[in-house]
C-alpha cells in the first residue's frame, strides 16, 4: 500500500532524510517514531506529494507518488497540524466544502462529526473550538471521504489525556474498517498502543523497525525481575531458573508488593540506539 | 467547473461572516447612494460622487479582497488542504476571481442607480473591465505574498496609487499627468464623458498596456511562486 525505497531529501545542502526505506501492508497502522526535527513531517510531505525529493522511490496505492491523479488523491486522507481550518465557518460548513469536492452525501457530515465527538459543535464556528476539538475537526476532514490511506502527523500532540484516548479510539476504528494508517508521533505510549509496526527515526535515518513488542524484546539485554517488597525494599533477580525458587518462596510468605520484568520500552530502546530522548 | 462553484459558495458563506471584507464591498456603494442623495452643491459636476467613488471602488475593493482572500488561505494553510483534495490552482483562482468580480459588479449596480437608460449598461461595462484588471492585480499580490502581513503592505500601496491618484488629479495638473498612465484614471475620463469619446488613442493604448502588464505579471508570479 505504501512503499519507500532509499528516499533522500535535503534542505539547503543539509540532508534531512538519508535513505529511508520501508513497506506498509494494507490495513496496518505504521508509526514513525522520532523526536522533533527527525524528519517525520518531511517524509509525510514527500509521501503525500507536497514535497519533491532528490533520490529514491515512493509509492502509494501501487503508484509512484508523482503519478497520483485526482481520483487517487480522493483515496488519501491527510491530517497535519499545519493544515488550517476555515475559522469563520462552522464545523459543518468546513466539512461541507470537502463533501462537495468528494461528492459525498451531506448526511455524512453529521455522521463524521458525531464520530469524532463533535455532534454538539455542528454549527459552532471553528474559531470558537478548543485545541482538542479543532484536532478532531481536522481528523473528521481527513476521513470524511473514507480514504484507503490516512496520514496523521502527530495527531495527539499537546492534547489532554481524555482527548488523546478518544482520538486513539477513532484511529483504531478506522483501522478496523480497513484503512491503512501512517502515523508520526514522538509519544512512545501512543506508538505502542496503536501501531502494528514502528520505525524509529533519528536525524533522517531509520535506526530500527518492527512491531513494538519485537523491538522491545530485541533490546531486552538485562533480563531481570524487579520485586518491591511489602517491607519497602527492592530486590533484583536474574531472569533464570535459580531465581524461580527464591521468588516462589517470597510469594508463599506474602512478602511481595509488586513484581515486574525489566523489558525496555520504545523510549529506552530509542535512548540506547541514539543517545536521545523521544520527547527531545 | 464543479470545484469553481464550490470555491464561490465557500467565499459567499465566508464573506457573510467576515465584516472586514463585507465592508470593503459595501462601503462605496452605500456612500455613493448617501452622498448623491444628501449633498447638492451649486455648480458641482453632475454625478460627481458616483464617478469619484466608482473609481475608488474599482481601485480598492477587488484588489484588496482578492489579495486578502488568497494570502489568508496561504497563511492558514487551508489552500494546501484544497490543493491536496484535488482542487486545481486554476479552479481556485477562477472561483475567487469570479466571486470578487461578481460581488463588485453588484456594488456597481447599486452605484449605477444614478444613471438612466443606456448609460447604465455603458457604466456597468466600463466598471466590469476595470474590476477585472483590479482582480488580476489583486491575485498577483495574493499569490506573491507569503502571508497576510506582506499582502497588506503591498495592496495598501497599490490601491492608494490606483484609487487616490485619479481623485487628486482633479485638483492638480502634475498629478494628472502621472495618473494618466494608470487604467483607473483612463476609466475615470471615460466615465466623465459617459462615452468612449473620452478615450483617446493614447488612453486606449494605456488601458491595453495596463491589461497586458497585469496578465503578464500574473503568469510570471504564478509560474515562480505557484499557490503553495
Amino acid at each position: 500500500m505504501i512503499r519507500c525505497k532509499d528516499i533522500h531529501k535535503s534542505y539547503n545542502e543539509k540532508e534531512v532524510l538519508k535513505g529511508i526505506s520501508f513497506d506498509i501492508d494494507d490495513g496496518k497502522i505504521f508509526g514513525l517514531l522520532g523526536p522533533s526535527g527527525a524528519g517525520k513531517t518531511t517524509l509525510i510531505k514527500i509521501l503525500t506529494g507536497q514535497l519533491d525529493y532528490e533520490k529514491g522511490e515512493a509509492y502509494i496505492l501501487n503508484k509512484a507518488v508523482s503519478e497520483l491523479n485526482g481520483n487517487d488523491r480522493k483515496e488519501i486522507g491527510i491530517m497535519m497540524d499545519q493544515f488550517g481550518v476555515y475559522e469563520r465557518l462552522s464545523c459543518a460548513d468546513n466539512l461541507k466544502i470537502f463533501a462537495d469536492i468528494y461528492d459525498i452525501p451531506k448526511s455524512r457530515i453529521r455522521e463524521t462529526l458525531a464520530l469524532v465527538g463533535l455532534e454538539d459543535a455542528v454549527n459552532k464556528p471553528a474559531s470558537n473550538l478548543s485545541k482538542g476539538m479543532r484536532v478532531r475537526l481536522q481528523l473528521a476532514r481527513a476521513f470524511l471521504n473514507t480514504p484507503k490511506i490516512l496520514f496523521l502527523d502527530e495527531p495527539t500532540t499537546g492534547l489532554d489525556p481524555m482527548t488523546q484516548k478518544l482520538i486513539h479510539r477513532i484511529i483504531l476504528d478506522k483501522k478496523k474498517s480497513g484503512s491503512t494508517i501512517f502515523l508520526t508521533t514522538h509519544n512512545m505510549e501512543e506508538a505502542s498502543t496503536l501501531c502494528d509496526e514502528v520505525a524509529l527515526l533519528n536525524e533522517g535515518v531509520i535506526v530500527d523497525s518492527g512491531s513494538p513488542k519485537d523491538i522491545c524484546r530485541r533490546y531486552n539485554h538485562q533480563k531481570k525481575i524487579l520485586i518491591h517488597l511489602v517491607s519497602g525494599n527492592d530486590l533484583e533477580f536474574a531472569h533464570d531458573r535459580n531465581s524461580a525458587e527464591k521468588i516462589c518462596r517470597l510469594m508463599d510468605e506474602g512478602m511481595i508488593e509488586t513484581i515486574h520484568s525489566s523489558e525496555p520500552n520504545l523510549e529506552t530502546v530509542f535512548l540506547e540506539l541514539t543517545g536521545r530522548k523521544l520527547e527531545d | 467547473m464543479k470545484n469553481v462553484l464550490i470555491i464561490i459558495k465557500k467565499e459567499i458563506k465566508d464573506t457573510l461572516k467576515n465584516r472586514a471584507v463585507f465592508m470593503q464591498f459595501a462601503i462605496f456603494p452605500v456612500l455613493t447612494l448617501i452622498m448623491e442623495n444628501a449633498i447638492d452643491i451649486k455648480d458641482m459636476p453632475e454625478l460627481f460622487f458616483t464617478k469619484l467613488f466608482s473609481i475608488m471602488f474599482m481601485g480598492m475593493a477587488p484588489l484588496t479582497s482578492c489579495a486578502a482572500i488568497i494570502s489568508e488561505e496561504k497563511e492558514k494553510n487551508t489552500l494546501r488542504v484544497l490543493m491536496m483534495s484535488d482542487v486545481k490552482p486554476w479552479q481556485y483562482l477562477t472561483g475567487i476571481g469570479i466571486y470578487v468580480w461578481t460581488i463588485c459588479m453588484c456594488g456597481a449596480v447599486v452605484m449605477s442607480t444614478a444613471y438612466k437608460g443606456k448609460d447604465v449598461l455603458f457604466y456597468l461595462f466600463v466598471m466590469g473591465v476595470g474590476f477585472a484588471i483590479s482582480v488580476v492585480i489583486g491575485a498577483c499580490i495574493g499569490i506573491y505574498s507569503k502571508n497576510q502581513m506582506v499582502a497588506t503592505s503591498l495592496y495598501m500601496t497599490v490601491f492608494m496609487i490606483l484609487s487616490f491618484l485619479p481623485m487628486l488629479a482633479l485638483f492638480n495638473e502634475s498629478i494628472k499627468k502621472i495618473a494618466k498612465i494608470f487604467y483607473t484614471q483612463q476609466i475615470r475620463m471615460i466615465l466623465d464623458d459617459m462615452s468612449f469619446d473620452g478615450l483617446t488613442l493614447q488612453g486606449g493604448i494605456i488601458v491595453i498596456v495596463n491589461i497586458t502588464l497585469a496578465i503578464m505579471l500574473f503568469f510570471l508570479i504564478f509560474r515562480k511562486k505557484g499557490l503553495e
